[in-house]
């Protein structure tokens, strides 16, 4: 990161969600013009407005869906992420944790392995797995009878989460059709999916993203200590029910479209506590607009790699390229341990 | 002249984005009580982490008995200067004692892990900080006062002739503060141990200090006896503070009486604060 | 932890440890047991008694034969494996200061990983773990790209000394990178590379021989020592950087050498087995707990482990139709008994 952009940015934490914001549309910008078949943005413009041009159909028939859910996807999982360190209070917490996306992953695989393999059962299937392995977490969770320390949880979770992966795992390896619909699930891909298909996901992860709004200043509590916070007036209980709601539907509607996509909801909070600071009121929507911006450029990037049927998905794209700018990043930047 | 025990030579210190001190010279006597006070900010921590080879200075030494500190063993130091920092992690399941006993440490090794020596000098610790009846309990159940005391306690164990605390009062009551500065008093006199404290009560650390160095913008602005050091000019020039300094009842010492803003050009007179009572209730 | 004070005697004084040690000695009978199941266990059983005096070498040449040839080197594999695992995920919790830290985010099991998919897609043909074919090439392969992977993650976090945080952040993004790279190379191989190396990945005992086990004893003689002597430091280092050095501990070079010992266990694991799923996480959280200890015990959670291995692989042999990879169960058994470990209302509980 260049240090005058920095410098804008640290300067009050609204500059940085200006920022991002505009990062947002130029990635937004990139992925309708972007591909195999680059459309000049103009040319984009005009199909927009008008969609019985002749690129009407490449923008408006898997530009535009791409587009929306690489934004959904993106911002679903980068506030996951927030919500899910901020509930949890370690660095390392990944949405993944609640087990929503195994739980995802193995209703999935389950469906290949019965024979549900189309678009909208696997949608299904999907959100049904997330909701029911994050119920299992909290309940676990909630048998530990602490509510107030975060750790029984994220080990729930990492329990929960390796013992669903071990039935995929059983399953993949015994089955040639669900390990076929598993290793294109795994990876992630944004590709594929048609605009009304989105709108169930789309109203789950607005009720999400709600929910994780709502849950910000309980976050900005909880991470005072849960002694501190409940002597300003938090009920646990609640905080603890509405952040995982949050966690749930946001990654839920996510891992649903797109497969079970890690590393964003991991590294967007730690970029974004580093450009708006820790509160969660502001960390919340910059998290999420870093995990939209970053989907967007990863997907630009692997339809510009490879076209059409060798497109790389962006799954591959955003661990590798992801993960290379999140190193640069964390090496340049103070970090605050949390 | 005395030795000097610790010393900083022209020493410049500071973190990544800012210098705090440059060329900064310091040396604390043997055997004293030697307490850093400032404003918030003013490298007091600093300081003492650079005396507690926390923190290396980017120019210039810090000489332990006149050695420079850089060169000796982590180990070799530990057994000479004891340092509790401000915020140290607080383990889980861990008793009272094991956490004191981990102040015996620097003293052991792989050939030599414990000793009658080191339970002698833990239980001792213990007791001087009037942990003896806590001694079995965990460190995540004791209140914030009583988990000061146990950090000391580690401190102590680690029997040191040389020991640094940063702001070793915090989170206590004022007795308990009391009871943590005389037990400080008191292993000075007992052992001859050199002391250097950080501080922000400024009427304690004259009570109990034999030394005070006031730091402000980057160096030292004040040191020495605490009559000298806590005037009213230092006070509002280092410190931004209005106040009178009178004799402490109690000890002889300075103390500093804060004045409220309205009354600053102005004594306060009894009668008035009378009133003042009066129209309150 | 009890409070009493040391063991004196005499010449020599231990701090006193007593539920650590019944809780390592349980372990050690726990491990030697299993040990037993398994080479009793499998297609044509073998009586406790027959195993013991066979390893003795008074058995018939029938149960030589099994035991000798076919049993103890699966058995000793799992119970290595198990042994490194749990040791290095001791380790990497502890000075990482947080339970959900396990060995990957050092970047060796990601490396290997990495590694030994890229020998069976870009190498290889429709081929089975351990096949003598390729026996000697994927755990070479494994070995190098876990070390290398490992190198790399702690000089990019290099910064006048590592700082554990800056680390496990760094040691995450190249652990992404990696991933991608092997996600990569799988979505464009065929579907019998694809089989392979997912039993690869999912981690497997079958087909190790002694070849694997022998790397494997020699790490652990030779990193045993030294991570027991880096005990006394990693108790200090819960402290916090800061009190560490005030108290004598060389934090960088104590870190390195924890590190390093972390790194190399998994990598000589990894390498014979694949990454075996969840072992390095669960191992301490469950030894801890038992012990009720401020850290993870460093033997009872190598114990622990290899218990856990040295069950799931009987239980992946046995208990169902088909042999399935013992990465398969070691999950379905540890998982259950952490979450019920979780469960029973346990007050010291702030990590």
């Amino acid at each position: 990161m260049s240090s005058p952009v920095l410098a804008v940015v640290r300067r009050s934490p609204v500059n940085g969600i200006a920022v991002l914001g505009l990062a947002l549309l130029l990635g937004v910008l990139a992925s309708l013009t972007l591909g195999s078949n680059p459309i000049p943005p103009a040319q984009v413009v005009q199909a927009l407005i008008d969609p019985a041009r002749d690129t009407g159909a490449v923008v408006w028939g898997s530009r535009v869906p791409r587009t929306l859910m690489g934004i959904l996807v993106g911002f679903s999982l980068g506030i996951a992420g927030a919500v899910m360190q901020g509930q949890t209070g370690n660095p390392l917490a990944d949405p993944g944790l609640f087990g929503v996306s195994s739980g995802a992953s193995l209703a999935v695989v389950l469906g290949a392995y019965l024979g549900f393999s189309s678009m909208t059962a696997s949608l299904f299937l999907a959100m049904a797995g997330a909701l029911i392995a994050s119920v299992l977490v909290f309940t676990i969770a909630t048998l530990s009878r602490d509510l107030a320390n975060p750790v029984p949880l994220a080990i729930a979770g990492t329990a929960v989460t390796a013992l669903l992966n071990s039935v995929i795992s059983f399953l993949v390896l015994t089955n040639q059709s669900s390990l076929e619909a598993y290793r294109v699930w795994v990876v992630g891909s944004l590709s594929g999916r048609e605009l009304d298909g989105l709108f169930p996901a789309f109203v789950l992860a607005s009720v999400g993203v709600g929910l994780a709004l709502a849950n910000a200043r309980s976050l900005n509590s909880l991470t005072l200590g849960t002694e501190l916070a409940q002597g300003l007036g938090e009920s646990l209980w609640r905080a603890r029910l509405v952040g995982l709601g949050a966690i749930t539907l946001t990654t839920a509607s996510a891992v649903a479209l797109a497969g079970p996509i890690g590393f964003i909801g991991l590294t967007a909070p730690h970029i974004g506590r580093a450009l708006v600071g820790g509160n969660h009121v502001r960390l919340l929507p910059a998290s999420g607009l870093i995990g939209a911006v970053t989907l967007l450029v990863c997907d630009a990037v692997g339809r510009v790699i490879g076209g059409g049927q060798a497109e790389v998905p962006v799954g591959v794209v955003l661990a590798t390229l992801g993960g290379i700018a999140f190193v640069a990043i964390v090496r340049r930047t103070k970090l605050a341990a949390m | 002249m005395t030795t000097s025990t610790l010393a900083a030579e022209r020493v410049t210190l500071g973190y990544d984005s800012h210098l705090v001190f440059t060329d900064l010279n310091v040396s604390i006597a043997e055997g004293s009580v030697t307490t850093l006070i400032g404003a918030n900010g003013c490298g007091k921590s600093t300081l003492l982490k650079a005396f507690g080879r926390l923190l290396p200075p980017s120019a210039g030494a810090v000489r332990l008995c006149g050695e420079p500190i850089r060169e000796l063993s982590a180990r070799a130091v530990a057994r000479q200067l004891a340092i509790l920092p401000q915020r140290p992690l607080t383990p889980a399941a861990t008793t009272v004692r094991d956490l004191v006993m981990r102040g015996r440490h620097p003293h052991q090794s792989l050939l030599r892990p414990w000793s009658r020596e080191d339970a002698a000098l833990v239980d001792q610790a213990i007791e001087a900080t009037g942990m003896t009846e806590l001694a079995d309990r965990d460190v995540n159940e004791l209140s914030g006062g009583q988990l000061q005391r146990a950090w000391i306690a580690l401190v102590l164990a680690q029997n040191t002739p040389v020991i640094l605390l940063d702001e070793p009062t915090t989170f206590l009551d004022l007795s308990h503060q009391l009871e943590v500065l005389r037990l400080v008093r008191a292993i000075n006199a007992r052992q001859g141990s050199t002391i250097v404290m950080v501080l922000h009560d400024l009427s304690l650390a004259a009570r109990y200090s034999d030394r005070l160095i006031v730091l402000h913008q980057g160096r030292v602005f004040a040191d020495g006896e605490p009559w000298e050091v806590i005037t009213p000019e230092v006070l509002a020039t280092a410190f931004g503070l209005e106040a009178l300094v009178i004799p402490d009842p109690a000890s002889g010492r300075p103390l500093v009486v804060p004045l409220e803003p309205a009354e600053s050009s102005e004594r306060p007179s009894a009668v008035r604060s009378q009133t003042q009572v009066q129209q309150a209730s | 932890m009890s409070g009493r004070q040391g063991v004196d005697l005499g010449f020599i004084a231990l701090p006193w440890r007593a539920r650590l040690l019944l809780v390592t000695l349980a372990c050690v009978a726990v491990v030697v047991t299993a040990f037993t199941f398994g080479i009793a266990a499998g297609s044509s059983r073998i009586g406790v008694g027959d195993v013991w005096t066979t390893l003795l070498g008074a058995g018939s040449r029938a149960f030589e034969f099994i035991v000798f040839e076919l049993r103890l080197p699966r058995a000793s594999a799992g119970l290595a494996v198990g042994l490194c695992l749990g040791m290095a995920g001791a380790l990497t919790q502890t000075f990482s200061r947080n339970p959900l830290a396990t060995p990957d985010i050092l970047g060796v099991t990601a490396g290997a990983s990495a590694g030994a998919v890229s020998a069976i897609v870009i190498g290889g043909g429709g081929y089975s773990v351990g096949a003598s074919l390729l026996g000697v090439g994927i755990p070479v392969v494994a070995t190098i790209g876990g070390l290398l992977a490992a190198a790399l993650v702690y000089g990019l976090s290099w910064r006048q000394g590592v700082d554990s945080f800056r680390l496990i952040l760094i040691g995450i993004g190249v652990t992404a990178i990696l991933g991608g790279l092997t996600s990569f190379l799988l979505v464009r191989a065929q579907l019998t590379q694809v089989s392979a190396a997912t039993q690869w990945l999912v981690g497997s005992l079958s087909g190790v021989s002694w070849a694997s086990v022998w790397p494997m004893l020699v790490v652990l003689a030779v990193v045993t020592p030294i991570a027991l002597s880096q005990s006394a430091p990693l108790e200090i280092n819960q402290l916090g950087d800061e009190f560490s050095t005030g108290l004598g501990v060389a934090v960088q070079r104590h870190r390195l050498a924890v590190i390093v010992a972390a790194v190399v266990l998994t990598s000589a694991a990894v390498s014979a087995a694949g990454p075996v799923e969840f072992v390095a996480f669960v191992a301490p959280q469950v030894a801890r707990r038992l012990a009720r200890s401020s850290r993870p015990p460093l033997l009872a959670s190598a114990l622990v482990g290899a218990a856990l291995v040295m069950v799931a692989d009987v239980a992946a042999r046995v208990a169902f139709g088909t042999e399935i990879p013992v990465g398969v169960v070691t999950a379905l058994i540890g998982a259950p008994y952490l979450i019920w470990l979780i469960t029973r209302k346990n007050r010291e509980e702030h990590l």
